[in-house]
């Protein structure tokens, strides 16, 4: 074990370099590029024994992954945004397709106008692409995520394509001092791929023809099935590296003072960081709130939120904006409880195309819920600097 | 090689969906006499998506890896790299691919395989339409033909492919139809035999898109060969060579046939024959093809 200080790309990077992905496909884009640097100094200097295919489009980095991962290979690819947009046709292939592709996201605004701040909504526009969805919040748990993805991805009754999100800048370009595990613990760690079908000369199957009706719903429910099973799989890993590593950041959630709250902000990412800093002030001044920052978008957490509703009513907090509705956490949030709660659940809209939102500004939102001053779904701070 | 010599072994099963006389099929069977079955085989939407059968089944006896339309290219750059990794260099990385996955939504992922020095074969069935959708333009109809996207005739000609696969410099690049199996299967031995990035492009006349009897797929190429509007050649280390009847073009030892004699038995011309031979339109295709063949002669010279 030891620790390097280094931005949250680089961590990615690392990350990608000691799960030793036997095939690397990706292409540059603001605030993901340095990912790609990483990795090419990596090849450069004989420290990367995979193939890195420097492909001309994100569509065909997902594509080249695809292609790589059927024929039995570790796969890993990075991107962000307008990139990750282009990918979306080959995002649902690779999740059909079964295949155990790690992909790290680093949220950024969709343009236009161009935009290259934090945002979450390139990812959350993923979300019914099959693929399963983490958010980090601290550049340790981007490295234990993406070693802990592939660990995931692979499992023989996963098997799905996971991405790892996190904000552009706030976390890819911050450092941070990470600890790192030697390479044969990863190796222990994440196991030997073993692919549950590949493209085999010995064994010719034809894969991805033509399917009836009455066949298809029956791939769908596998792929759902998949991810209730990582449900429970998540904890597990998680715990399991705490055990072996000593780092955790929780595992389909985050709790953070939540004992006896009367009210439970969640929020995602860097601002579940940021919300932590909130939380202490708040509890200084002797306010019943707790934290429970989501890990884990898909599959989505359900019954872990219907817990924290049976302590408490909620607060959720977006960086994303599903345009004609609402944040896709407070919507998600919502559907998790209905039937099952009758905790109040408040919204807000905050820090789309990385605006600034600070502790001070997610104290202020509580606030105005607990102080019974809420007025109904808003979008904080709309005109301010 | 006489067809008499080629491998008995059949790699496209029987049972497969294509319509009678389709140029897919009969294509791949000679195709895969030469490669053989360490082949892996990528496929775009297409024709043969449709012509492989239903899961569970395949027509195909090696393995197949389906792959979204525009993507063929890349995903085949993945699985040369994951073979690799596996030491697996022996296996041999075909995507096949009609001219729409080739000409229009896949050019793209395709140069970018080639830029890279990919070490496969791309080989473009081209039956000058979309098939698979109901028979629409692409970028390789011709000038003039009917297509359901082009009532009244395609009003632009086709795309040069093979000056734009040129100008790419890879290694192999070469020109066939399904209509001369012994030059396909020496093509694709060529091809097979070298490291890098290889193109084969396939005329692949197709029945109901051409709108002919389906008896007439083999003729169709023929002519196609013998009036010059399908040139067969081979482009090697920087060279042009002509092969069978095209090199006797080239060389002048035999006339090109006029354009029409292929026009006329096509179903999609019909417009340039009637209700009145269209004068105008027939002029343009014909000085297409001779100016061709001139820009070839330039080459040489
Ligand atoms: C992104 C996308 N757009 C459109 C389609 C619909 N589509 C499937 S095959 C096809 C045409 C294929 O034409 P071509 O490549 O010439 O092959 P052919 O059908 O002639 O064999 C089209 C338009 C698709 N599958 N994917
Ligand atoms: S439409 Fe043409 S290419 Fe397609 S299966 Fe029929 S004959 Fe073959």
């Amino acid at each position: 074990m030891r620790v390097i200080i280094d931005t949250g790309n680089y961590i990615s990077a690392k990350a990608a370099q000691m799960a030793k992905p036997d095939v690397v496909a990706a292409y540059p884009i603001t605030p993901q590029t340095t990912i790609v640097e990483g990795i090419a100094k990596y090849v450069e200097d004989g420290e990367f024994s995979g193939e890195y295919i420097c492909v001309e489009s994100e569509h065909s980095a997902m594509s080249a992954c695809i292609g790589a991962s059927a024929a039995g290979a570790r796969t890993f690819t990075a991107t962000s945004a307008h990139g990750l947009l282009l990918m979306h046709e080959m995002l649902h292939w690779a999740a059909l397709a079964r295949l155990p592709i790690v992909m790290v996201n680093v949220n950024r605004a969709i343009g236009p106008g161009w935009s290259i701040w934090a945002d979450e909504n390139d990812s959350v526009a993923q979300r019914d692409t099959g693929w399963l969805q983490f958010y980090c919040s601290s550049n340790q748990e981007i490295f234990d995520t993406i070693i802990q993805a592939y660990r995931l991805a692979e499992h023989k009754d996963v098997q799905l394509p996971v991405m790892v999100s996190y904000d552009g800048f706030i976390l890819s370009h911050t450092s941070m001092p990470v600890q790192i595990p030697e390479q044969n613990e990863i190796d222990d760690f994440i196991l030997k791929r073993v692919p549950q079908w590949k493209l085999d000369v010995d064994n010719p199957v034809t894969h991805g023809n033509i399917i009836m009706p009455k066949d298809y719903p029956s791939i769908r429910r596998a792929m759902q099935d998949a991810q209730e099973k990582a449900l429970e799989l998540i904890p597990e890993i998680t715990e399991e590296w705490r055990k072996r590593f000593g780092t955790y950041h929780g595992d389909l959630v985050e709790c953070y003072r939540c004992d006896d709250a009367e009210f439970i902000l969640i929020a995602v990412g860097a601002l579940g960081a940021e919300s932590k800093v909130a939380i202490d002030e708040l509890r200084e001044k002797g306010r019943r709130v707790g934290l429970a920052r989501l890990r884990v978008f898909r599959p989505f957490p359900k019954q872990a939120v219907v817990e924290l509703a049976k302590k408490a009513d909620l607060i959720v907090l977006d960086r994303n904006i599903s345009v004609g509705m609402e944040g896709a956490f407070f919507s998600e949030v919502k559907a998790a409880l209905y039937g099952s709660s009758d905790a109040k659940v408040y919204g807000y809209i905050a820090g789309l195309g990385g605006k600034d939102v600070t502790y001070k500004d997610i104290e202020a939102m509580c606030e105005k819920v607990m102080d019974g001053k809420y007025k109904g779904y808003e979008w904080y701070d709309l005109e301010g600097e | 090689m006489a067809i008499k010599d080629m491998s008995l072994e059949e790699i496209v099963l029987s049972g497969n969906a294509a319509c009678p006389g389709c140029p897919s099929t009969m294509g791949l069977r000679i195709v895969f006499k030469a490669l053989g079955k360490k082949t892996i085989l990528v496929i775009p939407a297409c024709c043969t998506s449709v012509i492989e059968s239903l899961y569970p089944y395949t027509s195909f006896d090696v393995p197949v890896l389906n792959i979204a339309f525009e993507a063929a290219a890349a995903a085949a750059s993945g699985v040369v790299s994951a073979l690799r990794m596996q030491g697996r260099e022996d296996i041999n990385v075909v995507v096949w691919a009609g001219d729409g996955g080739t000409y229009d939504i896949g050019i793209q992922a395709m140069s970018g395989a080639f830029e890279r020095n990919t070490n496969f074969l791309y080989i473009c069935y081209n039956n000058q339409i979309y098939s698979n959708t109901g028979i629409q333009r692409s970028g390789a109809t011709p000038y003039a033909a009917w297509t359901t996207t082009t009532v009244g005739g395609k009003r632009e000609f086709s795309k040069d492919m093979g000056a734009i696969v040129r100008a790419h410099n890879i290694p192999y690049a070469a020109t066939a139809t399904v209509s001369y199996p012994e030059d396909l299967f020496r093509k694709v031995m060529k091809a097979k035999s070298i490291k890098g990035p290889k193109y084969i492009e396939i005329l692949a006349p197709c029945p109901p898109g051409w709108r002919f009897s389906m008896d007439k797929t083999v003729e169709m190429g023929k002519l196609a060969v013998e009036t010059g509007i399908w040139p067969l050649y081979e482009y090697e280390n920087d060279k042009m060579a002509f092969n069978g009847k095209s090199k006797l073009i080239f060389e002048g030892k035999i006339e090109r046939k006029p354009v029409e004699e292929w026009l006329k038995l096509q179903g999609r011309f019909s417009n340039l024959f009637k209700p009145q031979r269209d004068e105008e339109r027939l002029r343009r295709i014909q000085e297409y093809v001779d100016h061709m063949w001139e820009r070839f002669k330039q080459c040489r010279d």
